[in-house]
């Protein structure tokens, strides 16, 4: 007789945060990770399903249910290994991954309940690891091949971890002054602590990666140079330049781009200031302009930095927002005030230079345009003025240019994007890329994504070569 | 393939200060040791660099570049906290980062006569560009300027790449008093191009001066930033009413079209963080 199977709960084991009213006082990280207990709750919820949805849902093919079922059984160790296969920067995308859209979006529970909270299941194991020091499996013989990686974001760095470990000899080329890209300069470390790309950076470099600061590509050496010292090189090189709304006012004082206030924020620690030599001001009412991810971390970093009054001003409404609905919950929690329909035409600034309010017209939704979504028209005659003292314009971000103006052959769409193949091959002979550079403004997943592809062109490339 | 990997290796490594000099109270020459930085340099170019884990990012006009002996050579005026911080470093001493060369290099064109203005301690990155000029078989006319003449720097090394040399103080202990006599040195000298590297109120004045005379005048600008190559846009200029940034669009720009009081109000944004981080560290007596 086989045992009652217990019942399975609908609900997801919920998160431990810290209190808004607490939280909006610090740069600690909001979300705590489970316990142990937590964890074990949680995965029990997974049904094991044969088909695994997950895994189709998920950019790297983690093998959520192996995983998921170690973690019943308490076996960490197993279990972070198991993840690990196939992501390279677990503890990074258990935080900042849209799994509702991804793995989560598809699985069985939550037909009939919540799905499975995988993204905190991942985060678990990988800081769980972490905390008892990283543990590195047996280094494969060396190929004698070397690979030039170019930008040490998410696609950078799973390409570098992915060949290392098939014994390629890698360096990674990055511009800024510590690697990991948009998540050590964009997401902020209350979402996303800074010690924890370091240590994911940090596991990087013991797989024998080695890793270049401060060199910008383009500039320092041309791809063609890379090409004379190293067999092949993969461009990951993002979306870094800030986009502007070109309206009147945008150059005053107080009138931030998004890129500008959270490379301040989060790379250079203004919030420390001034333990930290980079300043950054902040007044008492911000309006961040834009709807996404970015938008939010803007919002809550300016909370956070002593501002009074913090609203997002987009054009168009809730339903439309791009950003996780997780993160508009958490800035909602902590008083951030959402104006939606509203779009600004002008910023006003005072005698001496800086933005002291903003014109702005409500807008309507019309037909749905190439993305979709319904179009913004604006509603003429309702323009009013918003008071404010800092602006954060967080309308997106477009390719880097460096090394598509400075590579002979390369080809490139008009939007500044590299041409690749699905597999990231670009039209110069052993040179690959992938990530926004190629797909323009995405997630940190599907960058590590196209890492991965590529990762797995190159060694074929690699390998085929005499 | 190894030695060259090696070879990278040891240029992630620190920068020394090679050579530092005290050129006059407050402006203090450094040459760093950046092998890799000082292959590629050209003049008009500069550097960002970070002296430590809590550093900003500072960026310098690099004032020239040794390729046999991979150094750089920047000038530094001790005007905020981490100048001054950088002006304790000595000889032998490390900095964390340097990240170069950024920026368009200036063009070094058949020009004909070109007149290069430099005021304050951006006389230095001038003399690499004047020097450049002179090589290529420019005629160089030079003028340089400080407050007082006690202040002025590399008159000599100016001296010897220019055919004629004009020193200018505002206080008139040396030389003109003001840039007023460039009205005249405009009229009785055909000059072809001017180059203007100073104060933002120094290359306003030059480029209002040449305007009349329809003479292409170009000015090297750092404004505020912080990355140095195209993400944050903290220095954006107006330029012939359109916004470009000034670390991947410039440095060099066409002086008649910059819109210079935005660039003045624009510099002064974080004037009072700056103040008190200036206080904070005088009151540790300079220590750090």
């Amino acid at each position: 007789m086989s045992k009652p199977k217990p019942e399975i709960k609908k609900e997801v084991v919920p998160m431990p945060k810290q209190d808004p009213e607490e939280r909006t006082r610090n740069f600690n990280e909001v979300a705590q990770g489970y316990t142990v207990e937590q964890v074990v709750a949680e995965a029990e919820r997974c049904l094991q399903c044969v088909k695994a949805p997950c895994v189709q849902g998920c950019p790297v093919e983690v093998d959520i249910p192996a995983f998921i079922q170690l973690i019943k059984e308490k076996r960490f160790a197993e279990a972070i290994r198991k993840v690990k296969e196939k992501n390279s920067l677990p503890a990074i995308c258990g935080r900042v991954c849209p799994q509702e859209e991804q793995c989560q979006a598809s699985c069985t529970m939550g037909k009939i309940g919540d799905p499975v909270s995988i993204g905190r299941l991942e985060r678990f194991v990988s800081d769980w690891e972490r905390e008892r020091g990283l543990q590195i499996t047996e280094k494969p013989d060396t190929t004698g091949k070397r690979v030039a990686i170019v930008g040490a974001g998410p696609a950078g760095l799973t390409v570098a971890a992915n060949l290392a470990k098939l014994g390629h000899g890698v360096m990674v080329f990055e511009a800024l002054h510590k690697p990991g890209g948009v998540l050590i300069y964009g997401i902020p470390e209350f979402r996303l602590p800074k010690k924890i790309v370091e240590a994911e950076a940090e596991y990087i470099k013991k797989l024998g990666v080695t890793m270049k600061m401060n060199a910008l590509i383009g500039r320092l050496y041309t791809i063609g140079e890379l090409l004379d010292r190293f067999d092949a090189a993969f461009i990951g090189t993002g979306a870094g330049l800030p986009r502007f709304m070109r309206i009147p006012g945008e150059n005053l004082c107080g009138v931030y781009s998004a890129n500008e206030f959270l490379i301040r924020v989060n790379l250079m620690k203004a919030y420390d200031f001034p333990r930290c030599d980079t300043p950054i001001f902040v007044g008492e009412k911000v309006a961040v302009i834009g709807g996404g991810n970015t938008a939010m971390d803007s919002t809550r970093c300016a909370l956070r930095l002593g501002a009074k009054e913090v609203k997002i001003v987009y054009r168009r409404s809730r339903a439309e927002m791009p950003t996780r609905a997780e993160e508009v919950e958490n800035a909602e929690e902590e008083g951030v005030v959402l104006e939606f329909l509203t779009n600004p035409r002008r910023f006003i600034g005072n005698e001496r230079g800086w933005v002291k309010a903003m014109e702005c017209i409500r807008m309507r939704l019309g037909e749905p345009d190439a993305s979709g979504r319904r179009r913004p028209v604006p509603i003429e005659g309702s323009e009013f003025t918003m008071d404010v003292d800092t602006v954060i314009i967080a309308i997106g971000r477009t390719p880097n240019p460096i090394i598509q103006q400075t590579t002979k052959g390369l080809q490139v769409t008009k939007w500044g994007t590299i041409v690749t193949d699905e597999n990231g091959k670009t039209s110069i002979q052993g040179v690959y890329a992938g990530g926004d550079i190629v797909t323009g403004q995405a997630t940190v997943i599907s960058a590590m994504g196209a890492g991965k592809k590529a990762a797995k062109a190159i060694h074929e490339y690699l390998m085929s070569k005499k | 393939m190894d030695q060259i990997l090696q070879g990278l290796r040891e240029a992630t490594n620190l920068h020394e200060i090679v050579t530092k000099r005290e050129l006059v109270p407050q402006i203090n020459l450094f040459e760093f040791s950046a092998k890799e930085t000082a292959a590629k340099t050209k003049p008009g170019q500069f550097v960002i660099l970070r002296i430590d884990e809590n550093g900003e990012r500072i960026p310098l006009t690099i004032a020239g570049a040794n390729v046999e002996k991979g150094t750089i050579t920047v000038v530094c005026h001790e005007v905020g906290k981490s100048t001054k911080q950088l002006g304790t470093l000595k000889k032998g001493d490390y900095i964390l980062d340097l990240l170069g060369p950024l920026g368009k290099p200036a063009e070094i064109e058949k020009f004909g006569t070109v007149l290069c203005v430099g005021g304050g301690v951006m006389t230095a990155p001038l003399h690499f560009q004047a020097k450049a000029f002179h090589e290529a078989a420019h005629k160089v006319i030079g003028v340089i300027g400080a407050r007082t003449e006690s202040h002025l720097i590399f008159e000599d090394e100016m001296r010897n790449v220019c055919d004629e040399l004009y020193v200018a103080t505002d206080d008139g202990t040396k030389g003109y008093k003001g840039l007023d006599f460039l009205k005249e040195l405009l009229k009785k000298t055909k000059t072809d191009r001017v180059i203007v590297m100073g104060p933002v109120v120094t290359m306003k004045v030059v480029s209002e001066l040449t305007r009349s005379h329809g003479i292409p005048t170009i000015v090297n600008l750092i404004p505020i930033m912080v990355d140095g190559m195209g993400m944050c846009g903290a220095c954006r200029v107006t330029v012939g009413g359109k916004t470009l940034f000034a670390c991947v669009d410039g440095p060099d720009f066409d002086g008649h079209l910059v819109d210079f009081e935005e660039l003045m109000s624009r510099l002064k944004m974080f004037t009072p963080q700056e103040k008190l981080a200036f206080v904070l560290q005088e009151e540790r007596g300079g220590n750090l």
